[in-house]
C-alpha cells in the first residue's frame, strides 16, 4: 500500500509539472494583456509596467523564472485583480466561504441523495419511486443560476426567511447557496443509487440471503447499499472538487467571496499569476482527491485491488 | 406506465410553474407607472436623519488603494472619497481648492505654479506637508514602481516627466519641489489651461513618505496600512474582499460639511441580486443594466446620469498598407450619415444614452463663463438617408467599385453585439451595394487589432481624463497612438498645436481653435462617425440625497450626501 501511494505521489508531481507547463502557454496566447489602462497608455508607458511584472523577458525565460518560483511554493503576486498582493494569501483568503458552502451543499445533496435513491429503488414503481424520479431529474436539469436565483427571489426577497445575498450573516448566509449547490450532487446521487441498488437486489447473493431469512432492512443496508456504493464514489470525487473549489455562479448570485467567481475575474483581465496560482491549486485538489478515491475504492469493495496482486 | 407519464407532466408543470413566477416577480414591483415622467428622484432635500448611514453597491473589487498603482473606475472613486488633493470637483463640477489654501500664484508665462497648502491633517494626526505631494508625485513617475497612471497623467505636462519615466533622468529632476512645508512649487512643460482640474485627479494626491516607507511592501494592502486624508476613512477591507466601509473622518479639513457617518459598500456582481438587495431595502442605490432598464424605465424611483463617455466608429483608411474604401470622403461621409442614432438609443441600447453627433461630450467641458462647449459646435453630420445615399454613389463612383464589403469591429458582449448588429442592419439598408461583416471580439482582442491597424471599421469608445475638450480631440493627429486608422489632416493637427502651445493662455481663441478642430474632424472629415454618449441608468431611494456624480477621476463623491426621511 505504501509503496503504491508513494509510485501516485510521484505520479503526481508530474502530472502537476504538465500542468503548470501547459496552463503557462496557453495563457501566454490569451489575447490581452494585464494592464486595466492598456487603450490610454502609449507603447513606451507600458513597457515601463511590464518591465515592472518582468513581462519584457522572453517567454521561456518567464516560463523558468515561474516554474523554479513554483518549486519553493511561490505563486507570484497579482498584477492586475489585486495589485500587488501576494497569490497564495488571495487564494487562502478567498477559500473558506467557498469551502463551507462546498462541503455543506456536498454533505445535504450525497445525504438526501442516498436516501431518495434507496428509497426509489426499495419502493420501485410506485409514487415514491417516481417523486425522487422527478426531483433527481429536475435537479440534473434546472441550471444552478436558475435555482439559485429562485431560491434567493422566494426565500430571501419574498418570505424574508433568510438573507437576500451578501456573507454577513454567519451560517444564515450560507443557507440558500448550499442548498442551490446540493441539488446537483442530490440528484446524481440518487439516480446511481436507484439504478445500482435495483441492480443489486436482483441478483442471485440477495436471493440467497433472503432465502437465509435476512431482515428487509439488513438485506438493504448490509449488502445492497454497500455495493451500490462503488459507482457513486466514482463520481463523488470529481464532484466534490468542482463544488469545494466553488461555483461561479452561485458564489456570484449570492456575492460570496468565494474562488470561483474569483477565478474567472481573473482570466478575464489577464491576472497571469493568479490564473497560474488558481489552476495549480485546483489541480492540486483534483489529484489529491483522486487518489483518496481511488484509496477508498479498496476499503469499499475489497476485490478491488490497488497495488499488484501478491496472493 | 400511464401513472408515470401524469407524474411526469406533474413534475414538468411545476418547474414551469416556478420558474414564470420567478420571472414575473419584478412587475408587481413596479406599481408606479401613472407617476408622472421626471428625470429621476433627487431626493426629498428634507431635514437629515439621526441616522447617516448609507448602503451601496459597488460592482467589482478594490483592485488596489495605492494612489501611484490606481487606474481603473472602482479604485479612483474611493480613492477621491477617502483622499484629496490639492483641488476637489465640487458639487457643480467645477475645481476648486482643497488641500491648497486658495488659488495658485501662477506665472506670467503660465509654466510655474507656486501653491499654499492649508493646515490639514492624515487620518492619524500628523499635518500633510508639501513634501508629502513631491514623495507622491516622484514615486507616481519613477520607472521602479510601473505606475500605469503615473507616466499616462504627468508625461508632456509636468516638466521633465516623460524622461524621468523613461529612466533618462533622475526622479529628483521632476518639475516639483518643497520650498517649504507649506509651500510647494510646480513647473510645467507648457501651459496648461485645465490644470486645476487635474490636480483633482487622483495620481495627483499626496502619500505620506514615512508611514510609507515604513510599510513597505505591505503599503495599501488592506484598510489599516493606508493613511487618508479625505472627508472618509475606509475601514473593514482586507485587501480581497467583497466588502468595505467608509467611516467619517474626524481628521478632514473639512469634516463640518460632511454628514454620513458612515457608507457600507458590497461587492454584487450580479444585477438580479443587486436589484432584489435594493427591494428588500438593505441598499440604497443600484445600477440597471440590460434588461433591468427596460424593466425599471418607467419606475419612479429610477435616476438617469449622464457620463462624458463616446462611443463612435474609426474609419481605417489604410489596412495592410493599402488605401480602403474609407480613404475616400463621401465614402466615409455615406457610412457617417447612413444609421439612425435616435433609434438605437431608444430601442437598442435603452438606459438613458444620448444619440451623439459630436466628440467632446455634453454637460462636460465649460469655458470660463461657464458655457458648454457643446453650444459651440452643435450637431454635426447627423443621419440623413437621403444625403448619405447622394454621398455614397458619389464615393463610389469615384473609386470605381459598385460592391463594397467592409469588416466592421466590435466588442463581444451582449450589447455591443446587438448594436453592431443594428448598424449592420442600418448600413446595409441605407447604402446599396454595402455588405457589412460583423468581427465580435473580446476587448484585449479589439485593442491588439486596433494597434496593428488590422479592422475596416472599429466601434470604440473614450471616457476622460481631465476636464478639457482636448482629452478627446488630441487623440486624432497625425501619428497619436490612439489615431491608428491613418486620418491625417495638416489642418487640424495645427490647430491642436496651436491650442496646446501659443493659444494655450488664451482662453477664447484656445476654445474656439478646439471647435474648429473638432468641425474638422467630424463634419469636414468625417474621419470617425460619433455614435452616442452613454448614459447610466439606477434605482436610488428617495431618502438619499447629495450624491455628485462627476464627469472624470472618481465617479462620485459622497462627502455632501444625507439621508433624510427614511425613518
Amino acid at each position: 500500500m505504501a509503496r503504491y501511494i508513494g509510485k501516485r505521489l510521484i505520479y503526481m508531481f508530474i502530472t502537476l509539472a504538465l500542468i503548470a507547463t501547459f496552463t503557462f502557454f496557453l495563457m501566454k496566447v490569451l489575447p490581452g494583456s494585464p494592464i486595466a489602462s492598456a487603450d490610454k497608455l502609449s507603447p513606451e508607458q507600458r513597457a515601463v509596467v511590464e518591465a515592472r511584472y518582468g513581462l519584457d523577458q522572453p517567454l521561456p525565460v518567464q516560463y523558468f523564472n515561474y516554474m523554479f518560483g513554483l518549486l519553493q511554493g511561490d505563486l507570484g503576486i497579482s498584477i492586475n485583480q489585486f495589485k500587488g498582493a501576494d497569490v497564495t494569501d488571495v487564494i487562502l483568503s478567498r477559500m473558506g466561504p467557498s469551502a463551507q458552502i462546498g462541503f455543506q451543499g456536498m454533505v445535504l445533496g450525497t445525504f438526501l441523495g442516498i436516501l431518495f435513491g434507496m428509497v426509489a429503488a426499495l419502493r420501485q414503481n410506485t409514487w415514491v419511486d417516481y417523486t425522487s424520479t422527478i426531483v433527481a431529474i429536475i435537479g440534473i436539469s434546472i441550471p444552478s443560476f436558475v435555482f439559485a436565483s429562485l431560491l434567493q427571489y422566494w426565500f430571501g426577497l419574498k418570505w424574508d426567511l433568510f438573507p437576500v445575498a451578501l456573507w454577513k450573516d454567519g451560517f444564515m448566509s450560507s443557507v440558500l447557496p448550499s442548498i442551490a449547490l446540493a441539488m446537483f450532487p442530490l440528484a446524481t446521487a440518487a439516480r446511481f443509487i436507484r439504478t445500482e441498488m435495483i441492480e443489486v437486489l436482483g441478483s442471485d447473493y440477495i436471493t440467497l440471503a433472503k432465502a437465509k431469512g435476512a431482515s428487509g432492512s439488513e438485506i438493504a443496508f448490509k449488502h445492497a447499499f454497500r455495493n451500490a456504493l462503488i459507482p457513486l464514489v466514482t463520481v463523488l470525487g470529481p464532484m466534490a472538487v468542482s463544488i469545494l473549489t466553488g461555483s461561479l455562479v452561485v458564489e456570484q448570485i449570492f456575492a460570496i467571496p468565494g474562488i470561483g467567481e474569483q477565478f474567472v475575474k481573473s482570466i478575464m483581465v489577464n491576472d497571469f499569476s493568479i490564473i497560474m496560482g488558481t489552476t495549480m491549486f485546483f489541480s492540486v485538489f483534483l489529484i489529491a482527491i483522486i487518489l483518496i478515491v481511488d484509496i477508498l475504492y479498496g476499503v469499499i469493495d475489497p476485490r478491488i485491488r490497488l497495488s499488484g496482486g501478491k496472493n | 406506465m400511464k401513472n408515470s407519464k401524469i407524474l411526469w407532466l406533474f413534475g414538468l408543470v411545476l418547474v414551469l410553474s416556478a420558474f414564470l413566477a420567478a420571472c414575473g416577480g419584478g412587475d408587481d414591483t413596479d406599481t408606479g407607472t401613472e407617476t408622472t415622467e421626471t428625470e429621476g428622484t433627487e431626493g426629498n432635500g428634507g431635514e437629515p436623519d439621526s441616522v447617516q448611514e448609507l448602503n451601496l453597491i459597488q460592482s467589482a473589487e478594490i483592485p488596489t488603494m495605492d494612489v501611484s498603482m490606481a487606474e481603473d473606475a472602482v479604485a479612483f472613486e474611493i480613492l477621491n472619497n477617502v483622499n484629496e488633493g490639492l483641488f476637489r470637483l465640487n458639487e457643480e463640477n467645477i475645481a476648486e481648492p482643497a488641500l491648497a489654501e486658495g488659488e495658485p500664484e501662477v506665472s506670467e508665462d503660465g509654466l510655474t505654479y507656486t501653491f499654499k497648502l492649508r493646515d490639514a491633517n492624515w487620518s492619524d494626526g500628523t499635518p500633510i506637508t508639501a513634501n508629502d505631494f513631491v514623495f507622491a508625485w516622484q514615486r507616481a513617475i519613477d520607472p521602479d514602481t510601473g505606475s500605469p497612471y503615473g507616466p499616462y497623467m504627468m508625461a508632456g505636462t509636468i516638466k521633465n516627466a516623460t524622461e524621468v519615466s523613461e529612466g533618462s533622468m533622475e526622479v529628483s529632476e521632476l518639475g516639483i519641489t518643497a520650498e517649504d512645508d507649506n509651500t510647494l512649487v510646480v513647473e510645467l512643460e507648457r501651459p496648461t489651461p485645465y490644470f486645476m482640474s487635474l490636480m483633482a485627479f487622483g495620481t495627483f494626491y499626496p502619500l505620506n513618505e514615512e508611514f510609507v516607507t515604513e510599510q513597505g511592501g505591505d503599503y495599501a494592502s488592506n484598510s489599516e496600512t493606508i493613511l487618508y486624508n479625505g472627508p472618509f476613512t475606509l475601514t473593514n477591507w482586507d485587501g480581497t474582499g467583497l466588502t468595505w466601509t467608509m467611516e467619517k473622518n474626524a481628521e478632514y479639513w473639512d469634516a463640518e460639511t460632511v454628514q454620513l457617518d458612515a457608507v457600507n459598500v458590497d461587492v454584487v456582481k450580479e444585477t438580479s441580486t443587486a436589484v432584489n438587495l435594493y427591494q428588500s431595502g438593505e441598499k440604497d442605490r443600484v445600477g440597471l443594466s440590460g434588461e433591468f432598464a427596460l424593466q425599471y424605465a418607467e419606475d419612479p424611483e429610477v435616476l438617469r446620469e449622464q457620463e462624458p463617455v463616446l462611443f463612435y466608429l474609426k474609419f481605417n483608411q489604410e489596412r495592410d498598407g493599402e488605401e480602403t474604401a474609407m480613404a475616400n470622403e463621401n465614402i466615409r461621409k455615406a457610412l457617417a450619415t447612413g444609421f439612425n442614432k435616435q433609434s438605437l438609443v431608444d430601442v437598442v441600447l435603452a438606459n438613458g444614452s444620448l444619440p451623439a453627433n459630436y466628440l467632446v461630450p455634453t454637460e462636460f467641458a465649460f469655458n470660463e463663463a461657464g458655457e458648454d462647449f457643446r453650444e459651440i459646435n452643435g450637431d454635426m453630420l447627423g443621419f440623413n438617408a437621403d444625403e448619405a445615399k447622394t454621398y455614397w454613389e458619389q464615393g463610389l463612383e469615384e473609386i470605381g467599385e459598385t460592391e463594397v464589403t467592409l469588416e466592421l469591429l466590435g466588442g463581444d458582449t451582449e450589447l455591443a453585439g446587438k448594436m453592431d448588429a443594428y448598424l449592420k442592419d442600418q448600413l446595409e439598408t441605407n447604402l446599396e451595394g454595402l455588405t457589412v461583416n460583423l468581427k465580435a471580439v473580446p476587448f484585449g482582442v479589439r485593442l491588439e487589432l486596433d494597434e496593428a491597424q488590422d479592422y475596416d471599421i472599429q466601434n470604440s469608445g473614450w471616457g476622460p481624463d481631465f476636464q478639457d475638450p482636448m482629452t478627446f480631440l488630441d487623440l486624432f493627429v497625425t501619428g497619436s497612438s490612439h489615431n491608428l486608422m491613418s486620418y491625417s489632416n495638416e489642418e487640424f493637427d495645427t490647430l491642436i498645436e496651436q491650442a496646446k502651445g501659443e493659444l494655450a493662455q488664451d482662453a477664447e481663441g484656445r476654445w474656439e481653435a478646439m471647435a474648429q478642430a473638432e468641425k474638422l474632424l467630424i463634419e469636414e472629415d468625417a474621419a470617425i462617425a460619433p455614435i452616442y454618449q452613454r448614459g447610466i441608468m439606477s434605482l436610488q431611494k428617495p431618502y438619499v440625497n447629495n450624491i455628485v456624480k462627476h464627469p472624470f477621476g472618481g465617479d462620485y463623491s459622497y462627502k455632501w450626501a444625507y439621508i433624510s426621511g427614511k425613518e
